[in-house]
């Protein structure tokens, strides 16, 4: 059995909230020791962190991988390239494909076709209703024994509360994990920017905040009838937030998550109709891109994803309002995060909670912490390391990322997986 | 005189002095269009491309005579029956009629910010000729010049601009216009026509037409857009004159000697009713016409003399 002694790391450890120096003995592709006084002698292989930082690697819910049907865009070897490089040691995907994960058997294709092919763990989530149209449910029972990590029907609102109301009960009885992104359709549809008096005088269509208020307190409302494991995804709005510490306080089984674009870009990023800051939800107000990361801090808001979502260039070099929404972010997720602890909003240890610890025991899984026994699923970072984002460097197919040019700090230096290294940056 | 500008893609980017420029040269084609030699020299040898992808006739004409007057070769292109069909997409178009060196593209676009799009990829001058409910500059330039006749002035007016603000693309220039010239700008319109953050331009907002019109000396209104809306924003056509059609009887709280503008094409009896549209002591609205044409030939002349002075400086081919 190969060990692994690094030496000389500032571990982080979300579940202890602490950030110390100390050493990290990996064996059998799990974590068998960690501390802080001399380390142990007997390890195969010795790597002196020199400092830098050692976390668990992150837990992201809700990639989109584009395979099947959109392999153009990305693929489940790109995405999961780019998952090692960025740090991301688990990929949770989203099942809005084409054609979409509805059926055990689609399911069980991207189960293997990751196992097969990605450098990282991944967990495949499965469409809550058929077709992602919201009028029947799908096989939540099937897609459970095959390993459905979730289910959801992403920017698909289900409209019809009938619907909703029995795909909740019957993952109730299940014990499934629903994921909905809050959003009232009838004010939302066809909109391209937060509105505001940026969207007014650029003449862009755009949805009022408060619908995605209004489709949260739709969705707890049901919940708390029908009792089901919920979590409400790309919330970005501060007025969503008393809603979901109201449902929290009255002990509903509810947690929330943001993109790490709803925590550190807004409107105004979008400038002269630039479509790679395109996202769904749109950008928000400032007050709002404060008010989630305030709310990350406190813990109303559980879990930052990357929420990445490829488009080629065809689909975003058009007019903004007929450009395709969405961003890659599985490499740029761990620098833009660091912007958040270089500004003093948040530790590393609370960004790996958000990032790591949390949404690993929200899937049950025992990754997302460096305690003993846990797997060995861990990244080596820099935060300090400067760089200047060049996009045709990206990994992914597609290179529709918001932080093109951008200076960014923290670099992932080692991905590691089940003890082996998925990822090593070169010295250069 | 300055103009340093390589496009004209809206008012938001342009100086003060460089619309004090504009409008001082189109005060010269305005004079040279009421002459009987109506033809100048100043795009001898240039090409004109006007590619609308909305219907338009009134802004084609305008840009159409106001380049023939100049001397350039002008084509119209209407791209709702082109290739546009066919899934060629804004920019392989763009590329496509770049490589026929075109010196002047005029464009008209339903989607706002297309024509910025555009401009990025091309190598001549790009004239937004309306972009959504974005901009469309040439109609804010020529109502400032229509005002400026009228009122000998374009600043410390009390300006009204009433209507459909949402869907206005129009408004959003005049707006941005006239506050940069610095005059006092007021929206007058019911709530849900007036868009969202509004009142946040360093502009008044009104919904009550008779305090909006209140001392005013230019009273501009607007087209109801009805084929851009997507549901009711307005109870009825009747309703909506009742309480925001320009009659006599509102006209009547503006200053005694206020102008009335309307951009065109006009609903008559849903927003100005016919006999305020036909006063010719009043209403300026054939004046706007006639300035339309005045001020895209000096926005072209201009475009083109930067456009000459940059090849000139590149050397290249085009010398």
């Amino acid at each position: 059995m190969t060990s692994s002694l690094f030496t000389n790391a500032r571990l982080i450890d979300p579940e202890a909230q602490s950030d110390a120096t100390g050493w990290l003995l990996v064996k059998g592709g799990r974590i068998a020791a960690i501390g802080t006084g001399t380390p142990p002698k007997d390890a195969d292989r010795v790597i002196d962190a020199s400092g830098k930082c050692l976390a668990p690697g992150i837990v992201d819910i809700g990639v989109k991988t584009c395979e099947p049907g959109e392999r153009h865009k990305e693929s489940i070897r790109t995405a999961g390239a780019a998952a090692a490089a960025g740090g991301v040691t688990t990929m949770v995907t989203r099942p809005d494909t084409d054609p979409c994960i509805d059926t055990p058997e689609a399911l069980a294709f991207v189960k293997r076709r990751g196992e097969q092919v990605s450098p990282v763990r991944m967990l495949p989530m499965a469409a809550l209703t058929k077709g992602r149209a919201g009028r029947e449910m799908t096989e939540i029972g099937f897609l459970l024994d095959a390993g459905a990590a979730a289910f959801t029907d992403c920017d698909h609102v289900v409209t019809d509360t009938k619907v909703l109301t029995r795909a909740m009960t019957y993952a109730r009885g299940l014990g499934a994990l629903i994921i909905m992104h809050p959003q009232e359709p009838g004010l939302s549809g066809g909109a391209a920017v937060t509105s505001g008096k940026f969207a007014s005088l650029k003449g862009l269509p755009a949805v009022p905040p408060m619908a995605e208020r209004i489709g949260l307190e739709r969705d707890l409302a049901l919940v708390e009838m029908t009792r089901v494991r919920y979590h409400a995804d790309q919330i970005s709005t501060a007025a969503a937030l008393p809603a979901l510490a109201r449902a929290k306080a009255a002990g509903l089984d509810v947690t929330a998550g943001a993109s790490i674009h709803h925590l550190t870009l807004n409107e105004f990023d979008v400038g002269d109709y630039r479509t790679f800051f395109k996202v769904k939800p749109p950008l928000r107000a400032e007050d709002d891109r404060l008010a989630m990361v305030q709310a990350v801090a406190d813990g109303t808001l559980d879990i930052i994803s990357s929420m990445h979502t490829p488009q080629d260039e065809e689909s975003k070099r058009l007019p903004f309002e007929a450009a395709a929404s969405g961003a890659v972010a599985l490499e740029t997720l761990l620098p833009a995060a660091m912007r958040l602890y270089h500004a003093g909003d948040l530790n590393l240890p609370q960004l790996f909670r958000a990032m790591a610890l949390n949404p690993a025991r929200r899937l049950g899984l025992d990754a997302g912490t460096l305690a003993q026994g846990a797997p060995a699923d861990l990244v080596l970072f820099d935060p300090d390391a400067p760089f200047v984002l060049d996009r045709f460097t990206l990994r992914s197919k597609s290179k529709n990322t918001p932080f093109d040019g951008m200076r960014m700090e923290g670099k992932v230096l080692m991905t590691l997986v089940a003890g082996d290294i998925v990822f090593e940056r070169d010295a250069a | 005189m300055s103009f340093a500008k390589r496009h004209l893609l809206g008012i938001e980017p342009l100086h003060p002095t460089e619309i004090t420029t504009v409008l001082d040269l189109a005060d010269r084609y305005a004079e040279m269009g009421r002459g009987t030699a109506k033809h100048g020299d100043a795009l001898a040898g240039l090409t004109q491309i006007n590619m609308f992808f909305e219907n338009s006739t009134r802004t084609q004409a305008s840009f159409e005579l106001a380049g023939k007057r100049l001397g350039a070769d002008v084509m119209n292109m209407s791209m709702q029956t082109s290739s546009v069909k066919k899934g060629e997409t804004l920019i392989d178009t763009a590329l496509t009629l770049n490589a026929m060196h075109p010196d002047l593209l005029v464009v008209r676009h339903p989607h706002s910010g297309a024509v910025n799009l555009l401009a990025e990829k091309v190598t001549c001058a790009v004239l937004n000729a309306g972009d959504g409910r974005h901009e469309h500059p040439t109609q804010a330039l020529l109502d400032a010049l229509t005002i400026r006749r009228a009122k000998g002035r374009l600043h410390r007016l009390n300006i009204a601009i009433c209507g459909d603000i949402a869907h206005s693309r129009v408004a959003r220039s005049n707006i941005l216009l006239l506050g940069k010239m610095e005059n006092r700008v007021k929206l007058v319109g019911p709530s849900t026509l007036i868009p969202a953050g509004a009142a946040d331009w360093g502009v008044e907002v009104y919904d009550d037409m008779r305090a909006g019109l209140a001392g005013a000396d230019v009273v501009m209104m607007l087209r109801l857009q009805k084929e851009r809306m997507d549901g009711g924003f307005i109870p009825s056509e009747r309703e909506y004159y009742h309480r925001f059609g320009l009659d006599a009887e509102k006209l009547s709280c503006a200053k005694d000697d206020a102008i009335v503008m309307h951009p065109g094409p006009m609903n008559r009896g849903v927003e100005i009713d016919g006999t305020i549209a036909d006063d010719i002591n009043r209403s300026v609205i054939q004046e706007q016409v006639e300035m339309g044409v005045a001020v895209r030939m000096a926005a072209m002349d201009l475009l083109a003399r930067n456009l000459r002075a940059t090849r000139q400086e590149g050397g290249g081919v085009y010398v």
